[in-house]
């Protein structure tokens, strides 16, 4: 799966199940303040990775994620690791 | 002791998705009742039911609102929304003043199944979502309702089966009239999923005449052969004269007596005296007697036994001569949502000077004949209205509106 595939994904499951407007994601932007995650939304983003790329992040995962860009890095390279 | 008015009100069931629906179906003697494909798939024996579509909410919610709302929350949402704009209240109100809620639900089966579902399937407790807890738990609706309508207030559910909507009106009275609150939020909510009835049809207490399923549930009539599940939302907005007064509120009716027994006796039989003792009560606490009931809404479900019994205490209490009429002939039994939903029907009724009919009563046994069953609609100005709830474990509530 190349890098555009999962970023597409990505920004397509954000749209669709957190319903954030495609014009604020940038990759530079903050991934918590512009989907004005809480706790339970951590949950939630657990879930819909799972669905679409059937592999589980934990909460020490996220801990590296602050923008767009690092959960797009994050996520690609659990891809490339399975 | 303040006095308790209604001033407001909202429905969401098969049998109309608004007031104005639901006046019509009242009026017409429209019944609900249709088959569900998705019981005849899963065996039930009884593929019956009085369905309703879930509500789109999306226009009136938020994503993280919606995420945490069960099926029979999305309809107290609906019903709540209709609620509050016909008691001309929005959020400004709840910010300003301290308004409670009290719901009656005694099941969230859907989501409960679903979660323990993913849970197998993934052996993965993250995956069931974050929403899912706050739409497993009983008290689902007023834990989303007190959040999204700001609510600071009484906060808590009623579970007493088929007769938890009638006791949350019924407590939600009890404090206004103690003084405790000025306004509370009260109704009744029932999912209609299979999976929340699949136990209950599996008693064999459910109709089988699925040939004319709108003939299906006939309460009082000698051929009835058992209730017809339904479900839905109801809300209504109680609060004190002085609150109703002080804002300029349309009253639609005082409630004035509020009635309650246990049987003590069988978990799913009835009992003609725990039931009489619990219509005695409420009428007592209204100052009424029983010759000053214009109209009974009687629980009867279209079960033999119940009917049955609730018949005989009928005639105890009020004799042969007082009009009454069970709704379920058309809704089905909205079961913990009913005892909600049926004061809506009893003010619509009032408000429009009508009796709605008891429909599919076409003979009377040996109890009924005794009975004076409206089986078609009819005029009639109703000042003074009693509503019966009974359910499993011999719970029983009666409650009693006043036209103001």
């Amino acid at each position: 799966m190349t890098k555009e595939t999962v970023i597409d994904r990505i920004n397509s499951f954000l749209v669709e199940e957190f319903e954030v407007d495609e014009s604020v994601i940038v990759p530079n932007a903050s991934l918590k303040d512009t989907l004005e995650l809480d706790s339970l939304d951590y949950v939630d983003l657990v879930v819909v990775i799972e669905n679409n790329f059937g592999f589980k992040v934990t909460g020490e995962d996220f801990k590296a994620v602050t923008t767009y860009q690092d959960f797009y890095d994050l996520i690609f390279d659990k891809v490339s690791a399975e | 002791m303040s006095r308790v008015v209604i001033t407001g009100m909202g429905i969401y069931s098969c049998i109309g998705k608004n007031l104005q629906e639901v006046l019509h179906s009242l009026q017409n003697g429209l019944s609900g009742i249709s088959i569900d494909p998705a019981r005849e798939e899963m065996g039930f024996r009884s593929k019956l039911a009085g369905l309703v579509e879930e509500p789109d909410l999306k226009a009136v919610l938020n994503r993280k609102q919606r995420n945490t709302l069960s099926e029979e929350a999305k309809y107290a949402v609906v019903a709540t929304e209709e609620a509050l704009k016909t008691a001309g209240l929005d959020l400004s109100y709840f910010e300003k003043n301290e308004v409670g809620i009290i719901y009656g639900n005694d099941s969230s089966a859907k989501a409960v199944i679903e979660a323990v579902d993913t849970i197998r399937a993934k052996k993965d407790t993250t995956l069931v979502g974050s929403g899912s807890i706050f739409q497993s738990m009983n008290s689902t609706v007023t834990m989303n309702l007190a959040t999204i309508y700001k609510l600071r207030g009484i906060n808590y559910t009623v579970s007493a089966a088929c007769a938890s909507g009638s006791h949350a009106i019924g407590m939600g009275y009890q404090l206004i009239k103690a003084g405790m609150q000025d306004m509370i939020i009260v109704g009744g909510a029932q999912e209609v999923n299979p999976l929340a009835f699949g136990s209950f049809d599996g008693l064999g207490v459910f109709s089988s005449r699925e040939e004319n399923p709108k003939a299906s549930c006939r309460p009082f009539d000698r051929d009835r052969d058992g209730l017809v599940a339904s479900g839905g939302a109801a809300t209504l907005i109680i609060e004190s004269y002085e609150s109703a007064t002080a804002r300029g509120a349309v009253i639609l009716a005082e409630l004035v007596g509020y009635g309650f027994s246990s049987n003590g006796e069988h978990i799913s039989n009835p009992n003609v005296e725990g039931q009489v003792r619990s219509i005695r009560m409420a009428l007592k606490g209204a100052g009424l007697g029983p010759e000053e009931i214009d109209y009974v809404n009687a629980h009867a479900t279209s079960t033999p036994v119940g009917d049955r019994f609730e018949g005989m205490a009928l005639q105890e209490v009020f004799g042969s001569k007082t009009p009454i009429s069970s709704t379920k002939s058309m809704t089905g039994h909205e079961c913990w949502m009913a005892g909600a939903s049926e004061i809506v029907y009893c003010l619509l009724m009032m408000q429009n000077d009508f009796i709605a009919p008891n429909i599919n009563f076409e003979n009377p046994d040996e109890v009924s004949s005794e009975l004076n069953i409206i089986a078609h609609s009819k005029k009639a100005e109703l000042r003074n209205v009693v509503s019966n709830s009974f359910g499993f474990g011999g719970t029983n509530s009666t409650l009693i509106i006043k036209k103001v």
